[in-house]
């Protein structure tokens, strides 16, 4: 089988090859550190056990699959309250409970989910309180 | 994103463990370093029980409703984050008001009292028992509670407005555009809506979690609005039903509408 043309495709392949993977080229070397979280805000600061609704690291994995159930469990059911694994019993509420201690959304939550690329679309209409008043 | 039905019952079952074995839970947290948490307070979850019914209703004493005021719908706005386009045909409505002729054609002819005629009527959602709105959404964002409450999870609204075409009441709005810089005053209590969301009265669930009656009902002047379990005989919306002789609006579609209108 004859190529036609094969210097316009194989240099063509090439720029493509080139240009697919520029993003790996021009980061290399660069190592982009992890977010720094501020956790420092006066709510937390005057909490005597420093502990969020669940163990640090499940909030870390799987807050976003507890604020999906938060959210099935309010609007769906009518049940605005959260029993921990430790007993506990919370308002479930991601502006009224979560941003309460977390007040520093810019901080915490975005420098977090912009290291990660993640775009929740819960600001789209939840209010940040801090941003009105 | 939800976690699966598995994923649930493996959490559930392990929080009941946890829970049913106290001493194995503080080993656990031991090892892994996790501190105990039982000397702070919990979070106060609500501020006062809240209220229930097996069915909320409201009536309205249109007699009682005083010309030119405006506040159960000011408040409703304000409470809600309700944007104000400034343009009819893009009005966002949860509660307000129209003429009689439209809220009752089936009752209105040519020699109805002037006073009925000139009155405009306050409308709302009707929180039918029998909500067309949703038999046709088809994606359940909008749903009945067993209290009778007729919900809107915004979450899971995509905006078809089916549900537009089937309320015959008109008290459905939909959002074309993002409605955030037209609420003059947001309430950061309560969630705005996105573009491309439905939403309408929700009977102030919020506040009725919280102990509180709607806000229009509180910000009556003349307590027209009465609001309660109208399957309770003993509850005030039944004994003012009891007392006076109320309509509701095309109740002959078989909607069984839940707000009742004393003329």
């Amino acid at each position: 089988m004859k190529l036609h043309d094969h210097g316009k495709i194989l240099a063509g392949i090439v720029v493509f090859l080139i240009a697919a993977t520029l993003p790996f080229w021009y980061g290399r070397g660069t190592a982009v550190s992890p977010p720094d979280l501020r956790l420092d805000t006066p709510v937390i600061q005057q909490l005597q056990d420093k502990r969020c609704v669940e163990a640090t690291s499940f909030m870390r994995s799987n807050h976003m699959k507890l604020l999906n159930t938060w959210r099935d469990s309010v609007v769906r059911e009518g049940n605005r309250s959260y029993r921990a694994t430790d007993g506990k019993v919370y308002h479930a509420s991601l502006t009224g409970t979560c941003l309460k201690c977390h007040s520093n959304k810019g901080q915490f939550c975005d420098r977090c989910h912009d290291y990660a690329g993640s775009k929740p679309a819960c600001w789209n209409c939840h209010i940040i309180p801090e941003e009105v008043r | 994103m939800a976690p699966t039905r598995r994923e649930f019952l493996i959490i559930a079952g392990l929080s009941t463990i946890g829970v049913a074995c106290p001493p194995l839970a503080r080993i656990i947290s031991a090892k892994t370093g996790t501190p105990s948490s039982r000397n702070i307070s919990p979070v106060a979850p609500v501020v006062a029980p809240a209220l229930t019914a097996k069915g909320w209703g409201m009536a309205v004493d249109v007699r009682k409703c005083p010309d030119g005021c405006r506040d159960c719908i000011d408040v409703c706005h304000l409470t809600h984050n309700v944007p104000d386009f400034g343009n009819p045909k893009d009005e966002i409505k949860w509660i307000w008001q129209e003429r009689f002729e439209d809220v009752f054609p089936a009752e209105n002819h040519p020699y109805i009292r002037e006073a009925s005629k000139k009155r405009p009527m306050l409308v709302l959602c009707n929180h039918c028992d029998n909500p067309p709105c949703v038999r046709v959404c088809p994606t359940s964002a909008t749903f009945k509670r067993a209290d009778g409450i007729v919900m809107m999870d915004y979450h899971r609204c995509i905006g078809c407005k089916i549900c537009l075409a089937a309320c015959p009441y008109g008290a459905r709005s939909i959002n074309f555009r993002n409605p955030r810089p037209f609420i003059r005053q947001l309430n950061p209590d309560f969630p705005t809506r996105s573009k491309g969301v439905i939403e309408k009265c929700n009977f102030c669930e919020e506040r009725l979690s919280r102990g509180m009656l709607p806000a229009c009902v509180m910000a009556c002047p003349e307590k027209a609005l009465v609001f309660g379990d109208v399957e309770n005989p003993r509850s005030v919306v039944r004994q003012l039903l009891d007392r006076k002789f109320s309509i509701r609006r095309r109740a002959e579609l078989g909607t069984k509408p839940q707000v009742y209108y004393i003329l």
